[in-house]
């Protein structure tokens, strides 16, 4: 992208003795002097460090303080595997159910024409305006004690909140929006034309949807499944809300991260927290190289047709 | 996107997606919400204005949202001058200071608050510093700020970038050769061009600090009527179990962030980008 040459290269040809007095001024007015630029540049970067890289770099920091074998020792007693096991487990439930949602509300709303399908679209996005704490209170309405379903639940011998399955639920409702509205988008975008061709060539609906849309919108898959499992495991104050905590029953990594910090044993908190951050940083590294992965899948999806609009 | 859809089309899979997309929304997102309506409704008027508007619920507002605002607003200016410099300028390591603008994204928040108190408590890496200057961080509003600009920050810088990538620079190449000054330029073509942008992220950043929980709790101290944010104090009542009381609270947060989404949405409407957004 060579801006400001384009215009100038107008110009100059009739205005040669001018030229350079006019190349001057308009560099002086397109971009900033050197010590404007430093400045803004040396503002964006103390304010980054400041509040991002120092508490980053922080929390590794903390986590080693009292040596490795501390640190270590964070992560091999009871309460701390059982929490990055309900942790696991927990994602592991959530990202195939919003993956399989994802799929199927993509479809349906980029596939076929319907009255309400922006209302659809809006109602998917609901939870992202939720805050966490609410979406943990509204499951402790329905399946807490003195909830709606609480009583029969009693009755049942069904435990939900203070439990396993408060947090999957909980986490569930949070990550709900992450799969869809990565794909419905780039399939939007993508039109119907391909599905159309394969269908009538004489494939079924499973074939086209395997053969052909899933390999279009494969890296935006990707990239909602690294996001959704991101904040399946961190979810905190949903989680906080729907958790009886309880050590090496109902608690997350990032429970006990909390647990920890307030009994006052900061090295193991920090410890359990930088495994947090490190999957953070891999979040973050995943994120990048799939992002312009997606961006191809855009600018393929407008190719074919060549006019935009 | 130019094919005519008006005819049927020959695609399977409508009543079997669709049916499921439904089934799957109810379950997960509207009959757990509707339990909070119900309740709500159930608490009568005077239940819930009683719950809703007293004087410790009251404090928690006022702090909330005077705290959200100027997170916002140093987001704003910050994120302006972030978004800017990844955009414009060249400099060592730019993919990587790009990346690590998302960290408040994908860092749980409960991390984020212990790694914030730890640099900004009284003896920590910068609190200790500051506590000499009369500066106290954590366990003040101004903690409760720090930690919702840590939060916030992403919105407003992912919401610029592609507004300042998409500024037509012949403009700024016309006010200048029409005799504008840089700071002219800045003022009377750039700005109105990203405004749009800039009240996006500010609002996204808004609404986003307004919910926050995590990252908050462990720098704010907690202290009822001086640094109780609502979210706070919702689970305090639960822990009470006063579940009309946590009701009452949520729904009034609810309605503040449906109203500010609905802002949101008219801003980008505003601002002609149909898909992008913070996530």
């Amino acid at each position: 992208m060579s801006v400001g040459g384009s215009s100038l290269a107008g110009i100059q040809p009739n205005a040669s003795l001018v030229g350079d007095d006019i190349t001057g001024r308009l560099k002086r007015a397109t971009d900033e002097s050197k010590l404007v630029k430093g400045l803004l540049i040396g503002t964006s970067l103390g304010f980054l460090t400041l509040v991002l890289f120092v508490p980053l770099v922080a929390i590794f920091a903390e986590a080693l303080r009292k040596g490795i074998g501390v640190f270590l020792a964070s992560f091999t007693n009871h309460a701390a595997l059982s929490a990055i096991w309900l942790t696991v487990l927990t994602s592991a439930i959530c990202v195939p159910l919003n993956v399989v949602f994802g799929l199927a509300s993509a479809w349906a709303i980029t596939k076929f024409q319907f009255r309400g399908k922006s209302a659809l679209i809006t109602l998917i996005d609901l939870p992202f305006a939720v805050s966490p704490v609410i979406s943990g209170l509204i499951f402790v309405l329905l399946f807490g004690m003195q909830g709606l379903l609480g009583p029969w639940l009693r009755g049942h011998d069904i435990q939900i909140i203070f439990a396993a399955p408060g947090i999957v639920l909980a986490t569930l409702f949070v990550t709900f929006p992450f799969v869809a509205r990565e794909l419905i988008p780039l399939m939007q975008e993508q039109g119907t034309d391909e599905e159309l061709a394969a269908v009538s060539l004489g494939a079924s609906g499973w074939q086209t949807f395997w053969r052909v849309t899933l390999p279009n919108v494969k890296w935006a898959l990707l990239y909602g499944v690294i996001l959704c499992n991101a904040r399946a495991m961190g979810e905190f104050g949903a989680v906080s809300v729907v958790s009886g905590h309880i050590r090496g029953q109902t608690n997350t990594l990032p429970l006990h991260v909390e647990i920890l910090y307030n009994e006052y044993n900061f090295a193991a908190a920090f410890a359990v927290a930088s495994l947090l951050a490190l999957l953070a940083i891999l979040t973050l590294a995943a994120k990048t190289v799939v992002e312009w992965r997606v961006r191809r899948e855009y600018a393929q999806a407008l190719e074919p047709t060549g006019a935009e609009e | 996107m130019s094919t005519s859809r008006t005819t049927r089309t020959i695609l399977p899979g409508f009543g079997l997606t669709m049916g499921y997309t439904v089934l799957y929304l109810s379950l997960v997102v509207l009959i757990p919400l509707g339990a909070l309506v119900l309740k709500s409704g159930s608490l009568g008027w005077h239940g819930f204005w009683a719950a809703a508007w007293n004087p410790r619920v009251i404090a928690s507002y006022e702090l909330t949202f005077f705290t959200s605002f100027v997170s916002a607003l140093i987001n704003a200016f910050f994120g302006l001058i972030v978004a800017w410099t990844l955009v414009r300028y060249t400099l060592p390591g730019k993919s990587f200071i790009d990346a690590v603008i998302d960290l408040p994204f994908a860092l749980p928040t409960a991390v984020s608050g212990i790694a914030l108190t730890a640099v900004y408590a009284q003896n920590g890496w910068f609190g200790r510093y500051l506590e000499p200057l009369g500066i106290r961080v954590a366990f003040t509003p101004l903690g409760i700020i720090v930690a919702l600009t840590f939060i916030g920050l992403p919105f407003v810088v992912r919401t610029l970038q592609p507004a300042i990538e998409e500024i037509d620079r012949e403009t700024e190449e016309a006010a200048a050769s029409l005799g504008a000054n840089r700071w002219q330029t800045f003022w009377r073509v750039i700005l109105p061009t990203i405004l749009p942008a800039l009240l996006t992220g500010f609002a996204l950043s808004f609404a986003r600090a307004l919910g926050e929980y995590g990252s908050v709790v462990f720098i704010s101290g907690n202290m009822p009527m001086k640094t109780e944010i609502t979210s706070l104090l919702i689970i305090t009542k639960l822990e009470q179990y006063d579940y009309a009381g946590a009701t009452a609270i949520a729904t009034m947060m609810l309605v503040a962030s449906f109203v500010l989404l609905f802002a949101i949405n008219l801003l980008q409407w505003w601002n002609g980008r149909k898909f992008r957004g913070a996530v």
